[in-house]
């Protein structure tokens, strides 16, 4: 038994400074209680409390590229940065593009204990982007999220036949990484000052917005559910407004980085900069920033995508993309909203648990919940100087954040805990 | 100083040392004066993953002319060249007794690499289209030869600026001596942003008049289709011809970084006639470059 006092804890009716009590793996009481009868008692004063929070969007390596990363440290950095389920991108080695790869995906992530990883499975036969993958198969093993992450599907007729498909099976979301290659393919960083100042060719925003326009046309002509991965133009933003006035269900997730970093970070070019898309102008930052703020953007998601130090301590243009982001996201989202629980909680818990379909996980806590919860303290100064993940490539390394989960709990568990 | 990695954000009191060793240096390649060898006993290595005869003999030049070993290293594939053998190259160079390295490199940080990874001091000779520092202080030398200074002239940069490390090194260095640059250039050869805040025009007659010198760029003849016209409607709106000659000022001149295609960005009269300054700019390649190795690696330890 945990029995949590003096945090603010979100819940359904609002933010109330109460006690919370969780016993085996569900939330027992909300309220004060008298007799603790032993249980482990945490004074979360000046915290808050609410769901775990979900990560629509990482790259877990596992299987194929297990020296970036695993599924055991990839669920220890999820616990330390405040997760309790994780959406596991489809692109490892081979990729989840069949009805047996997802069972077997879901059977390795049954051992791990301390987050629950679904994986996501691929839109098209070994992510190539020519013929459909095993999308029945795939979803009969439980599979929701559909994605071919690192590349959108590139040809408009087969995107439309997979949605047509997925349309027909309740929850199923295709979830796009919007890039159009014949627009990007040889950049680097976002085509902009930074691109011209540095002679490196560039991924023009417009590469990322042509392929939201013709997904948001296809989603509506289909009737598919579909989720935009990594937002970070404003003309995306835009496009994703204007669906959703004309009564479109299309959801959308921003990272982290792109909420907090713009291209003028970039005077030097350091790898742990680079990733896909890129970091773009000032302007784009303010307006998925709002997006988020307005609920335009539903939720954030990492793009956790970890690299070994020696695969990133190479020339720019030579580096891989990505940036992990578990560890750092609760306070980068805190800063970029304000201190604003109730959406902290939305954005970073309840609507990436919806979209993914995830139902023991985003419920506020309420007698007889699932005890998948977080206590983060909004003013907790810290810097990250190591990370639980088996990679260390973020640009937020030995930055100060403001904001620092203090415990995940996880099934009624506790997973992690500092400070407290 | 130690090595030359970048101009970029180099004390402006650094680069006019740089100018005035080069000076000291020209005077006395040209009177024949025995040259003291700074760089005696002291091994620098080229290498150039990209070719560049010019550039690699001058470094080369300069450097036994101040007494240095040189080792030249050609790489085996110039253009499939992957990060991890490139590191591997450098640390074994620095193994072998490098006791420093000149490199030219397709990509963009090379050299705060090569230097970073080998801790030796490294000259940069060009990498990516970012920049060419010694390019840069030639021409900077050249231009201070001729005007006897750089601040408040104006200089148009004419063709495939995009592409161009010499344009892009020159936009972050000249307008700190105090110059006015231009872009000139067909809309696809042009960069996809204006950080430099600097004027960029798609025709040479509307500043040919006004600057004092124009610096034509070399056409890629591979990028032709890229710039979207015929070699002859390239050299008709941004060649300097010898029927657009007359519309310089006086007092203006040509300048090229070579090497120079004949007929196509500039015509014979205008490449050998008294306007043109591209034979001083070819003639300050040793010197500048000896000014370099000398102030960037022989003074270092």
């Amino acid at each position: 038994m945990i029995v949590i006092e003096n945090a603010k804890v979100l819940l359904a009716t609002g933010i109330e400074e109460t006690t919370v009590v969780v016993d085996g793996d569900i939330v027992a009481s909300i309220g004060p209680v008298v007799t603790h009868n032993g249980a482990r008692v945490i004074d979360a004063a000046g915290a808050w409390l609410g769901p775990g929070l979900v990560d629509l969007h990482v790259h877990l390596r596992e299987p194929g590229q297990t020296w970036k990363e695993d599924l055991d440290t990839g669920a220890a950095a999820a616990a330390a940065g405040g997760f309790t389920a994780l959406v596991a991108m489809p692109n490892t080695q081979p990729p989840t593009d069949t009805g047996a790869r997802a069972a077997a995906a879901r059977e390795r992530a049954a051992e791990i204990d301390t987050v629950d990883v679904v994986t996501a499975g691929a839109l098209t036969r070994g992510r190539a982007g020519a013929e459909m993958a095993e999308l029945h198969a795939m979803y009969e093993a439980g599979t929701r999220v559909f994605t071919d992450d690192g590349d959108a599907v590139p040809g408009a007729g087969l995107l439309r036949q997979i949605m047509i498909e997925l349309a027909g099976l309740p929850g199923a979301v295709v979830a796009e990484h919007a890039e159009e290659r014949e627009l990007t393919a040889a950049g680097h960083l976002n085509e902009g000052a930074m691109s011209a100042l540095h002679g490196v060719a560039g991924l023009p925003s417009a590469a990322e917005d042509v392929i939201v326009a013709r997904d948001l046309v296809l989603a509506a002509d289909t009737g598919a559910r579909l989720h935009i991965q990594h937002v970070s133009t404003a003309g995306a933003v835009a496009l994703i407004r204007q669906a959703r006035l004309s009564g479109l269900t299309v959801t959308a997730e921003v990272t982290p980085h792109h909420l907090m970093l713009d291209e003028s970070a970039l005077s030097e070019l350091d790898p742990n900069l680079k990733m896909y898309p890129p970091l773009r102008t000032s302007s784009d930052r303010a307006a998925v920033s709002e997006a988020l703020g307005e609920g335009i953007i539903d939720a954030v998601a990492t793009d956790h995508a970890p690299h070994a130090l020696a695969e990133k301590d190479v020339p720019f243009e030579e580096a891989p993309r990505g940036v992990i982001g578990l560890e750092t996201a609760a306070a980068l989202v805190c800063s970029a909203l304000g201190d604003d629980q109730r959406k902290f909680f939305e954005r970073l818990s309840m609507a990436p648990a919806r979209i993914g379909g995830l139902d023991r996980h985003g419920v506020p806590p309420q007698p007889g919940s699932p005890a998948n919860l977080v206590i983060f303290d909004p003013g907790r100064r810290w810097v990250p100087r190591s990370f639980a993940s088996k990679a260390a490539n973020s640009p937020f390394l030995g930055k100060e954040m403001v904001g620092k989960v203090l415990a995940t709990i996880h099934d009624g568990r506790i997973t992690y805990e500092d400070g407290l | 100083m130690n090595g030359l990695t970048t101009l970029h954000g180099m004390p402006l009191g650094e680069i006019e040392a740089l100018l005035d060793a080069g000076q000291r240096y020209a005077e006395f390649v040209q009177s024949g004066e025995a040259i003291r060898p700074v760089l005696a006993g002291r091994t620098v290595t080229t290498l150039f993953y990209e070719p560049s005869t010019r550039t690699r003999l001058s470094f080369e030049k300069a450097a036994r002319s101040l007494g240095a070993d040189v080792m030249t290293f050609v790489p085996e594939s110039s253009s499939s060249v992957k990060g991890e053998s490139f590191r591997d190259t450098v640390l074994t160079l620095a193994a072998m007794g490098s006791d420093a390295l000149v490199l030219r490199h397709s990509l963009v940080d090379a050299a705060q690499l090569a230097a970073r990874w080998s801790g030796l001091p490294v000259v940069n000779a060009g990498t990516g289209r970012r920049e060419h520092p010694t390019q840069t202080l030639v021409d900077a030398l050249t231009i201070r030869q001729h005007f006897g200074g750089l601040a408040g002239l104006r200089m148009a940069i004419v063709g495939d600026i995009a592409n161009s490390r010499v344009a892009r090194g020159h936009l972050s260095t000249f307008p700190r001596l105090g110059m006015e640059l231009t872009l000139v250039g067909p809309p696809s050869l042009l960069p996809p942003a204006n950080p430099w805040n600097v004027p960029i025009l798609t025709e040479l007659d509307a500043v040919v008049g006004e600057v004092d010198i124009v610096y034509l760029l070399r056409v890629q003849r591979e990028r032709g289709a890229a710039a979207g016209s015929s070699e002859s409607t390239y050299t008709r709106r941004y060649g300097m011809t010898a029927e657009r000659l007359p519309l310089l000022k006086p007092s203006s001149v040509v300048m090229h970084p070579g090497p120079i295609n004949r007929g196509v960005e500039i015509d014979d009269a205008v490449a050998d006639g008294d306007r043109s300054l591209i034979l001083r700019q070819v003639s300050n390649g040793v010197p500048v470059r000896m000014a370099v190795l000398d102030l960037a690696i022989g003074k270092s330890e």
